[in-house]
């Protein structure tokens, strides 16, 4: 989400003034019609999600459990840090950001530039193929591949199985049910981030190959020295958003494996989810969400420094 | 904010040309090969659960895990539905799935575009205000509100309701986001020409500006479906009785059940996936441009 408002910032900087002229043409003339439009929108948003977040910051300063509730001051912040599931949870997300989203993205680059050449056939039922993944609802597709990861006569055993490989314990091996999870987020987004790079690829002129054609540069120099560094705010617009839905990783763990086996897979939202709806810790869940308000901040802050970065 | 994709058309001559002509076709056969090699094998990877899917909810749950799989649809889809039914009323589930992604996305796309055009068009006290909020909004997780928002819901008595699931995500920041994006390419002048006209505010918001942006608000609405349908965690913990889950709810009982029924889980999942699929047929340029939202400035 963060990141569509960088790259859409950009399309702002090459239009400059499109609120301007639309704004102030109609300014001063009309200004009420405008709140009007927007009362709605902003009567809902300060019900629904001002209020609550007020709540849920003051809340993570007391102590919920057992519904009492005391005043501990920043007592839950300090017990983020010594908390082992807490770790755990930030780990499995770590584990998805440095090794899922970097394998996801070189697959979806590859993919795209690999369609983007007018020289490769059925290039739209290709495309159309790979991006399907993308549209399977996402506890659906979750549950398919549960079903598909059964270690006892499971498809994808079986299917390892005509390849000679041995069959696999998925779900319930530490490391297996993680790359479980990898495979599955990679499934399910590598189609969707492709597109998107696609689009950019297509964005990139003409004139830009030819140039790079007519200075002798070969394919890898072509893709190094054009492709990349045009592709650069659209890649980071994948990384972004990937990164942010590493730490809201939810659906998925939960259907999958339940964050087990022993927390292997727990991530941050299904371990606040276990905190506040479990044990009822409301106080501790409100800290663990605010945990993730900040590294959420912390990585548009990185992001927005680094588009702003000329290359 | 149209982002062309999928579809073919222009795309198809946007590819970058080849670059010799006359290469010789045997290095040419080398060349290539490995690229359709590549292409070949992620579309069997992306297809490969769908298939299973498909052949797995027409068998019975104890022919899906023999040696060899079952490769063809058998013949028990009607009794795989018929159980499905009776197990978690799975016609209804659907219904309320429906009516609720429906009801959602109708007032979340009034209330969007709405205040998108709001924004992007007027100066008023407060603009400031709101589209910060909006901002913020967009760059925090949901998550945070779970708890202060169940609260809520549980104090208003509103848990167990579709009100619940509804009315709480009315304003979605995104939406709104997107809608003003959208309504800053509007062409003033139409709007200009309208009042000069003598018509009203409202008359020219709904005769002019809302014709001329039907496929963003198409795509708007496609985004918003999707994002009601998907919902799991939070309809996951404001409902508690069966009669009133949506599909991903009632996928997610499923599997919790001691005796497991595999073939009727894949079917529901297909169910499930199935109206996005058949949206995705009909509207897939507005479908893709929804939900990459923001994404590439087309």
């Amino acid at each position: 989400m963060t990141a569509s408002l960088t790259v859409r910032e950009r399309g702002t900087r090459r239009a400059p003034g499109g609120t301007r002229t639309a704004g102030a043409r109609l300014a001063g003339r009309r200004q009420r019609p405008g709140l009007w439009f927007a009362l709605p929108a902003a009567a809902l948003l300060l019900i629904f999600f001002a209020y609550p977040l007020a709540t849920s910051l003051l809340q993570s300063f007391f102590s919920t459990k057992g519904g009492e509730s005391t005043f501990v001051g920043l007592d839950q912040y300090a017990r983020l840090f010594r908390d082992p599931l807490v770790l755990k949870s930030l780990g499995t997300a770590l584990l998805i950001l440095v090794v899922q989203v970097p394998i996801m993205i070189a697959l979806a680059v590859g993919l795209a530039y690999i369609l983007n050449q007018a020289w490769v056939r059925f290039r739209s039922g290709f495309r159309l193929i790979i991006f399907l993944p993308a549209i399977t609802t996402l506890v659906a597709y979750s549950v398919v591949f549960r079903v598909m990861m059964t270690t006892d006569g499971g498809a994808l055993n079986q299917i390892l199985g005509v390849f000679g490989a041995g069959p696999i314990d998925w779900l319930n091996n530490e490391w297996w049910a993680r790359v479980a999870v990898i495979a599955s987020i990679t499934w399910r987004w590598t189609g969707y981030n492709m597109v998107i790079i696609l689009a950019g690829l297509q964005a990139i002129p003409a004139e830009l190959y030819e140039a790079a054609r007519i200075d002798g540069a070969g394919r890898w120099q072509t893709f190094w020295h054009i492709v990349v560094p045009q592709l650069r705010p659209v890649l980071i617009f994948t990384i972004v958003t990937s990164t942010i839905g590493a730490l809201q990783l939810f659906d998925e763990n939960f259907i999958l494996t339940g964050g087990g086996p022993n927390n292997a897979t727990l991530t941050p939202v299904l371990y606040l989810y276990k905190v506040g709806f479990q044990q009822f810790d409301f106080g501790y869940a409100d800290a663990i969400a605010w945990m993730l308000v900040v590294l959420t901040a912390i990585i548009a802050v990185i992001q927005f420094r680094v588009l702003r970065e000329k290359p | 904010m149209t982002t062309e994709l999928i579809v073919t058309g222009r795309a198809r001559r946007r590819g970058i040309p080849s670059r010799r002509r006359h290469e010789p076709l045997l290095r040419r056969i080398a060349l290539r090969s490995p690229v359709y090699l590549v292409l070949v094998v992620a579309s069997v990877l992306s297809l490969i659960p769908f298939a299973w899917m498909v052949i797995a909810s027409t068998h019975k749950t104890s022919d899906l895990f023999v040696t060899p799989l079952p490769l063809l649809p058998g013949g028990e889809f009607w009794q795989n539905l018929g159980r499905l039914q009776e197990s978690v009323g799975f016609g209804q589930v659907m219904i309320n799935s429906v009516l609720v992604a429906v009801l959602y996305t109708v007032f979340s796309s009034i209330i969007s575009v709405m205040c998108g055009y709001g924004l992007a068009t007027y100066r008023f006290r407060g603009r400031g205000v709101l589209m910060g909020v909006i901002l913020v909004t967009m760059m925090i997780p949901m998550q945070v509100l779970l708890v202060p928002l169940f609260q809520m819901m549980a104090s208003a008595g509103w848990i167990d309701s579709y009100q619940a699931l509804i009315i709480p995500f009315l304003a979605n920041a995104f939406g709104i986001f997107l809608m003003r994006q959208g309504f800053l390419d509007f062409p003033t002048t139409l709007i200009e020409a309208a009042r000069i006209d003598g018509a009203s505010e409202l008359r020219t918001f709904y005769r002019i500006v809302l014709p001329v942006a039907r496929p963003q608000i198409a795509a708007l609405i496609i985004y918003t479906f999707i994002s009601q349908w998907n919902s799991f965690i939070w309809p996951l913990l404001m409902l508690n009785s069966e009669d009133k889950y949506t599909i991903p709810v009632a996928l997610n009982t499923m599997i919790g059940l001691s005796r497991v029924d595999y073939s009727g889980l894949m079917l529901g999942s297909l169910l499930a996936t199935l109206p996005l699929f058949l949206l995705f047929l009909v509207f897939q340029k507005q479908f893709v441009a929804g939900l990459l939202g923001g994404a590439v400035k087309g």
